[in-house]
């Protein structure tokens, strides 16, 4: 551990970041060293640790000064490791951390894994030896100590070059993420975050992240992603199954149907569902079935099916008193009404508003006037 | 202690430094957007190459699962893409006709409120096509069709109107259109409507037009004039009255109303 010098943090002129790797304890020889969990990074030059929290506290050991190293495997309740031999300490080394140490090596413990991919390229950079080739602009270990990092690299050309090796890192983390279905799996969370910074920061710039309005939908309907979706491996089949999805159709239906007016062919709520599920996909006939149930439990929504055959799912706030007494209610304000002069004052279609006002003479509340000039319907004053 | 630069000569030159580290800026923040188009690119290939490649390993693990639709969405990527496979293509069983139906039935809807729920089977072929990724695979008009016809199991609220040699595709069924309100609104002022003037007034298609006008004349809430000087002119009887006590004279009215 004592070979470490203390570092800024920043990587220098011809430096280039090779991979880095989250959740590593550094170990000075076979005992722990008295600091946190951090990030290891790994570059052409040199080997970096540092804090998670406090950025400040980095420090670094140049690559020349690493012997060879080895892998030891991970056992019950011990992280794999990587065990990094070093030479003596030179005389005129820059202060570090560890003043002395009784031992000649060090160890990187991988608390989250990555300890493969470490390895490959930490053999790939000691067999290139790149340092060799390309050396820093500068003295290598650079000395400035935890307080005094980042004095360096300041000005224009620092920032170009900051973000020039940030977009090299995210593209590396990208394509690495997406290897194989592993990796993905493990590197997953860190990889919606990045979708959504990469996101935000087009939309910042260009209102959204494309012109076209079908994949705008798309990538609309599915934000609104259900967490655990009823399946039929989950709850079986049959009517329990199909008890279970009407109860979770219930939960997420209420909101868009508020939003639409309290109507929405089934077909629309087969899309949204089937987008908020992904890729468990339901059938047409397992909706339909599913949504007959809405009645029997009591649920406040309803599949309706008109005599034209189509159906929908409707609030049940839209109740058929309801739509009766407002139909009465309109019909007397005015005098009387059309379908179609009904359809505007309510912003409905003329079938719909047809619809109520017959429901409303059905039950006798109005009554209606059939002339060349369409159906008018009058208060029934004998009712 | 040396002081430095507070004459003109200084304010000028600093004038300059600030407008040419301004200029640099401005590059620098267009280049990374182009660098961060470039990486959303990247991500939409991958997660486009995923959704077809693994799909069942992604819908085993729950919690994964989530984190892919998230990604997805965010990115505007399809994680819809079962190829057709024996099956389907033999007895149209399988998620690949049902993932199918969903995607057109969401273009429908994403295009809504521009056509009104009419849309060409040309037209709906290419913008699925479009939403698709490019690792899935490729259907052709014949799949749209069996993949509308197995949307009839929720009623008739979605179907194909034949035109001339191809189909018009309606999403949205009159229980649920807005379009006849719209027109007979149109039609307040003159009491009757062309084809042409709703094209002109509404920014419709012809099919879109066509398409209400005939259902108002079967509903019988229109009348076609089909003798009118240049085009067929669509009356709507019940806004007859209102004319009449408006502004036409009893002749015309006598005319108007035989």
């Amino acid at each position: 551990m004592d070979r470490f010098v203390w570092a800024n943090g920043l990587l220098e002129m011809n430096e280039t970041l090779v991979i880095q790797q989250r959740g590593v304890r550094l170990y000075d020889g076979d005992e722990k060293a008295k600091l946190d969990v951090g990030v290891v990074l790994l570059s052409t030059h040199r080997l970096i640790w540092r804090d998670l929290k406090n950025h400040e506290c980095c420090m670094a050991i140049p690559l020349s000064q690493v012997i060879f190293f080895e892998e030891q495997a991970a056992g019950i309740g011990k992280s794999a490791k990587i065990v990094i031999h070093l030479y003596p300490v030179s005389p005129n080394k820059e202060p570090g951390p560890y003043q002395v140490s009784k031992f000649s090596y060090i160890k990187l413990s991988f608390k989250e894994h990555g300890q493969i991919e470490f390895l490959r390229r930490l053999t790939e950079e000691m067999t290139q030896k790149r340092w060799e080739r390309t050396p820093v602009s500068q003295a290598m270990p650079t000395a400035t100590g935890p307080q005094a990092g980042r004095t360096r690299a300041v000005g224009i050309v620092g920032i170009e070059r900051k973000l020039e090796e940030k977009r090299k890192e995210t593209d590396k983390n990208i394509s690495e993420a997406f290897e194989d279905m592993s990796q993905l799996m493990v590197k997953a969370k860190e990889m919606v975050e990045l979708s959504r910074s990469i996101a935000s920061k087009i939309k910042e710039k260009h209102g959204d992240i494309t012109e076209d309005e079908t994949i705008r939908f798309k990538s609309y309907l599915l934000s609104m992603g259900i967490a655990n979706p009823v399946t039929r491996e989950t709850h079986g089949s049959g009517t329990h199954y199909h008890m279970q999805l009407a109860k979770q159709l219930g939960d997420m239906l209420l909101a868009p149907l508020e939003e639409r007016g309290g109507m929405m062919a089934l077909t629309e709520v087969y899309c949204l569902v089937n987008r908020a599920r992904g890729m468990e996909l339901l059938s047409p006939e397992d909706l339909v079935n599913a949504c007959k149930m809405f009645d029997p439990l009591k649920l406040p929504l309803r599949l309706r099916i008109f005599d034209s055959g189509v159906m929908v799912v409707q609030l049940q706030s839209h109740s058929e008193e309801e739509m009766i007494a407002s139909a009465l209610d309109n019909v007397s304000e005015k005098g009387s009404l059309t379908s179609e002069e009904f359809a505007k004052l309510l912003g409905l279609s003329v079938l719909l508003a047809k619809e109520r006002l017959l429901l409303a003479e059905k039950m006798g509340h109005l009554c209606r006037d059939d002339s060349v000039e369409g159906l008018r319907f009058y208060p029934n004053l004998f009712a | 202690m040396h002081r430095r630069g507070v004459g003109a000569g200084a304010i000028a030159k600093k004038k300059l430094a600030e407008a040419k580290y301004k200029e640099r800026g401005t590059v620098l923040a267009e280049d990374q957007i182009v660098q961060m188009s470039k990486q959303l690119e990247t991500f939409k290939t991958h997660l486009e190459e995923f959704a077809s490649k693994h799909k069942q390993e992604i819908r085993k693990n729950a919690q994964f699962r989530v984190q892919f639709q998230e990604m997805c969405a965010t990115i505007g990527v399809d994680p819809l893409a079962s190829g057709k496979g024996f099956w389907s293509e033999m007895l149209g069983v399988g998620d690949f006709y049902y993932e199918l139906g969903v995607q057109i039935i969401e273009v429908c809807l994403a295009l809504k409120h521009r056509n009104g729920g009419l849309i060409t089977l040309d037209e709906l072929h290419h913008r699925v096509l479009k939403g698709r990724g490019k690792f899935a695979q490729d259907v052709s008009q014949d799949d749209l069709v069996r993949a509308i016809k197995k949307l009839k199991a929720m009623g008739n609220g979605f179907g194909m109107i034949p035109v001339g040699g191809s189909y018009l595709v309606q999403s949205v069924p009159a229980e649920l259109n807005m379009d006849h309100t719209v027109v007979l609104q149109l039609a307040e002022k003159k009491g009757y409507v062309t084809v042409s003037e709703i094209k002109e007034c509404l920014k419709w298609e012809r099919e879109r037009a066509c398409h209400v006008l005939d259902h108002l004349l079967k509903e019988g809430l229109a009348w076609l004039d089909s003798q009118a000087a240049g085009e067929p002119q669509y009356w709507l009887p019940a806004l007859f009255s209102e004319l009449s006590s408006r502004d036409v004279t009893p002749e015309e009215a006598n005319q108007m109303v035989p």
